[in-house]
């Protein structure tokens, strides 16, 4: 307990937090305790260089953010360097050159535009209209469910298998969010994470509207999470950003990838958004990431008359669930979505390695 | 007659640019969000081009400028930092080397495309930067074998800045004391990883 004063004591001395008499008493102390001088300096230049590499590698993240940004508002761009500072140093030096290239060019292009309208044939009305016509598209939905065959440990006796899919933990306290068609219907549910473990999970709250269930791990096995390496995503996402999904269409962690297709979902559903994916049953309530690592929905349903169609519930609904889960039920106060990353700047292969002890396969079943 | 009108004007925007380049990098020393990004839009496109143009990518370019801000900000937070130079030609010396360097290492060198923007010497910065690295590389070793919660108990505190009240909290301790106590324990391990190397290092 002494020892931990003592590093409690030099550390508010370093930040210069102790007031005039501690100091005096811990720098007499310094003074007539060897070892202590030692460890004072020691711990400052551990400070020093932890310090330093918190700042280095928060820069790093910004540094990724503003190209991101700047990527966004189409001012630096993958493809056609405009480089204008480059153009400006350019000019000042090579001016006479340049001018006199483009007067030459300038004339060139002159003569051979003219010459180009005066040989080349007319083609008007030869313009082919690109537009399609379209036929009224049967819809069907189709659940993305399975049915389970197999029965393990925890499996209740007498009871049987109902529906397989995919969640992940949005609290690390052991909160999980899935498609309520997944576990709808049943009376026992057990969650599976990527080593095989299960664990039993009640119902918290479901939302059948939504299509929206937060599930509770409830099991003296598991283990919460300090803090979850996702966050989960209020903002809306852009077309044809890159995403990715992990879920459990078999009995062992999948990975795909795909891209965001349209903002909204099955015949404009504002909830949900299109994306082209491939995903197969099992999938349901599995999540969907942009490349930064962050939840922006929950893969939900597909659409069978059309080749990679598939819906994903908006992030923010998962907000909305928490709230009226709150309001339903007081006890449940602590639940707070994750909602730092530390996933930013790695890359794929880094961020599934992180991610993947985060998701669960459900199994749920019934009498 | 017409130059010299044109000269005055040009060394009256050059004191009042490099008043601005002054204001930037004290900024880009705090890690200012406006800082980063305008000295960030202004230089980019200058690198992208300079490494397309060289046997490089986009993600090249995107790196390599990357890694010439950290150099330009690691530089910019010690107080001997003078820049004799514009930004945008500290940051042009500094990739070109990187690069070169780097084509050097995937033998694609070739010869050394001529330089059309003037360039100034980087090596002392880029050797600090070497270094600096290395300890960064010790820290997170450390950090890394050091395990959870241990790490995230640590980073929450020491990185975060995250008061001993919201991390026994979120961490589920029952209270602060317990926390510290847990804190105390990961920090001594902490320091013996590093120091086991940083001293090597030394």
């Amino acid at each position: 307990m002494d020892d931990i004063l003592l590093l409690d004591t030099t550390e508010r001395y370093l930040k210069g937090e102790l007031s005039a008499a501690e100091k005096a008493d811990f720098e007499q102390l310094r003074r007539t305790t060897p070892e202590v001088d030692q460890m004072v300096v020691e711990h400052n230049m551990f400070l020093h260089q932890i310090t330093a590499f918190g700042e280095n590698r928060e820069y790093k993240h910004q540094l990724y953010e503003v190209h991101e940004r700047l990527e966004e508002t189409g001012e630096i761009s993958n493809g056609v360097v405009t480089g204008e500072g480059k153009v400006v140093q350019l000019w000042k030096r090579y001016k006479k050159v340049t001018s006199i290239a483009a007067t030459i060019a300038s004339v060139t292009a002159l003569v051979i535009s003219a010459l180009v309208s005066y040989f080349s044939p007319t083609n008007k009305g030869e313009i082919v209209q690109l537009n399609r016509k379209i036929n009224q598209v049967m819809h069907s939905y189709n659940v993305q469910s399975k049915q389970l065959n197999e029965l393990k440990s925890k499996v209740p006796m007498y009871e049987k298998a109902l529906n397989g899919g995919t969640s992940f933990l949005i609290d690390g306290s052991g909160f999980l969010i899935t498609n309520a068609h997944v576990v709808k219907g049943s009376s026992t549910i057990l969650v599976q994470n990527n080593k095989g473990q299960e664990f039993k999970a009640v119902i918290a709250h479901i939302d059948n509207m939504k299509d929206l269930a937060i599930l509770k791990i409830d099991d003296e096995d598991f283990k919460s999470f300090p803090s979850l390496p996702y966050r989960i995503r209020r903002g809306t996402t852009d077309l044809g950003e890159p995403i990715y999904t992990l879920g459990f269409p078999k009995d062992e962690i999948v990975y795909n990838e795909g891209y965001m297709s349209a903002k909204t979902g099955y015949n404009g559903d504002t909830m949900s958004y299109q994306i082209a994916v491939s995903a197969n049953p099992g999938n349901s309530g599995g999540p969907v990431f942009n490349r930064n690592g962050e939840v922006i929905g929950i893969l939900s349903t597909s659409q069978p008359t059309a080749q990679g169609v598939v819906f994903a519930i908006k992030s923010r609904n998962v907000y909305q669930a928490i709230d009226s889960l709150k309001k339903e039920d007081t006890s449940y106060q602590n639940l707070k979505a994750s909602s730092v990353s530390s996933l930013k700047g790695l890359d794929r292969v880094q961020q599934i390695k992180q991610i993947q002890d985060c998701v669960f396969m459900v199994k749920s079943f019934t009498k | 007659m017409g130059y010299f009108s044109n000269k005055a004007v040009l060394n009256k925007t050059s004191v009042k640019a490099e008043i601005n380049e002054q204001v930037l990098l004290k900024g880009l020393a705090k890690s200012d969000a406006k800082a980063i990004e305008t000295i960030y839009k202004n230089n980019f496109s200058m690198v992208q081009s300079f490494v397309l143009n060289n046997n490089g990518t986009y993600d090249d370019a995107r790196d390599i400028f990357q890694e010439a801000m950290i150099v330009l900000y690691e530089n910019a937070k010690t107080d001997s930092f003078v820049l004799t130079c514009q930004i945008k030609t500290y940051v042009y010396s500094i990739c070109r080397r990187l690069w070169l360097k780097r084509l050097q290492h995937l033998n694609r060198y070739t010869s050394p495309a001529e330089s059309l923007e003037e360039t100034v010497a980087v090596e002392e910065d880029l050797e600090y930067q070497e270094k600096l690295n290395a300890d960064f590389a010790i820290m997170e070793r450390a950090l890394g074998s050091l395990g959870e919660p241990c790490r995230s108990l640590l980073e929450a505190y020491y990185l975060q800045k995250k008061d001993m009240t919201d991390i026994a909290t979120s961490f589920g301790y029952t209270n602060a004391d317990n926390a510290k106590n847990q804190k105390y324990k990961c920090l001594l391990r902490l320091k013996k990883l590093f120091f086991s190397q940083y001293n090597i290092g030394e």
